[in-house]
């Protein structure tokens, strides 16, 4: 009894090391650009999650506007509604519409850029703060796709954020197909003074999957 | 000339020379945008004295339709006998927040924020 006893403490201690080992490694793996705040669970919050590959995008596209609306009419609830029509002094409103925006954008630029064979969900977490709310976006990714993409992350940290908006604006005017110009998240820095970060890991499960996790704050 | 969607309709009145924005248009991207784009630049070829881009019925305006409306406006630069004016409304958060960028893009360009 007491060798079996030991022998479960052993083995506890071993899995504990096996699983700071694996954090270890997973730490190792991301890569983060910005200022990244690991999700906090204990305050108010929503998380949804998506299979993307469960319908085609252009069937499933019109869930990104009931989503990004369920999570701002969810959220503004707990700011006080006034009657201003004065949209500034409008707190419930303000909140609800930059909510929405982000929360769609978010949601656009998942089902858009995700890896579709990786059967890597997608999970939208949104996390209510004393004075302010974060939103994060998880979805799988092309390793190509990825590098184009952090390359974009290191010229929006670098750049004025107006500038860039110009910038891509006049080189989307030029072009004749422009899939995709970063346009939603320079918005959300112009527009909504939002914080923008980014968190690159390689999961392992039974082919490595690449992730990303977009995390948005948005002073309130 | 009028384009119906789900949850959108954008419409040409050729009497006051506007082009009538409502609902919420969330398509998928810049290329979804053509038809809407294509409406905006027929309206521009009939050489009207000016364009008035009614946006206050206009809910919401995803980020390929904030490009596609500068697009738009990045073109009508060219047009200098052609007057654009924007209507916006107060009432909708995102209308305060993102119009103003069009100004930029085109400084003579009158944005009315009722």
């Amino acid at each position: 009894m007491i060798f079996l006893g030991d022998g479960i403490i052993v083995i506890q201690i071993f899995s504990k090391f096996l699983e700071n080992l694996f954090n270890q490694e997973q730490i190792e793996k991301a890569q983060i650009f910005g200022c990244f705040v690991e999700k906090p669970t204990n305050q108010e919050h929503l998380t949804l999650r998506f299979a993307p590959s469960a319908i085609p995008i252009h069937k499933r596209w019109r869930n990104n506007g009931l989503s990004a609306d369920f999570v701002a009419n969810y959220l503004c609830t707990f700011f006080a509604e006034n009657h201003s029509k004065n949209t500034q002094n409008n707190r419930h409103l303000e909140v609800k519409s930059a909510v929405s925006y982000v929360a769609n954008e978010l949601f656009e630029n998942a089902m858009k850029y995700c890896d579709e064979k990786a059967s890597y969900p997608i999970t939208f977490h949104v996390q209510l703060e004393k004075d302010k709310i974060f939103l994060f976006i998880d979805n799988s990714v092309i390793p190509a796709r990825a590098e184009k993409f952090k390359v974009f992350i290191k010229e929006l940290l670098n750049s004025d954020p107006n500038e860039l908006y110009i910038e891509q604006l006049e080189k989307n005017a030029e072009e004749e197909n422009t899939t995709s110009s970063g346009l939603g998240f320079i918005t959300m820095i112009t527009d909504y003074s939002a914080k923008l970060a980014w968190k690159f890991q390689t999961i392992e499960q039974s082919s490595p999957v690449m992730t990303v996790t977009t995390m948005v704050e948005l002073p309130v | 000339m009028e384009i119906k969607g789900e949850n959108y309709n954008v419409s040409y009145d050729e009497n006051t020379c506007t082009v009538n924005f409502s609902g919420a248009l969330r398509l998928t991207g810049l290329k979804d945008y053509g038809h809407i784009l294509n409406l905006l630049n027929n309206t521009a070829d009939k050489e009207p004295s000016k364009i008035i881009l009614n946006l206050q019925e206009l809910n919401f305006l995803n980020s390929s339709g904030i490009s596609m409306l500068s697009k738009f406006v990045i073109g009508m630069r060219k047009r200098k006998s052609i007057q654009v004016i924007v209507l916006g409304s107060r009432q909708i958060p995102w209308q305060g927040k993102s119009l103003k960028n069009l100004q930029r893009l085109m400084p003579g360009l009158t944005l009315e924020l009722q």
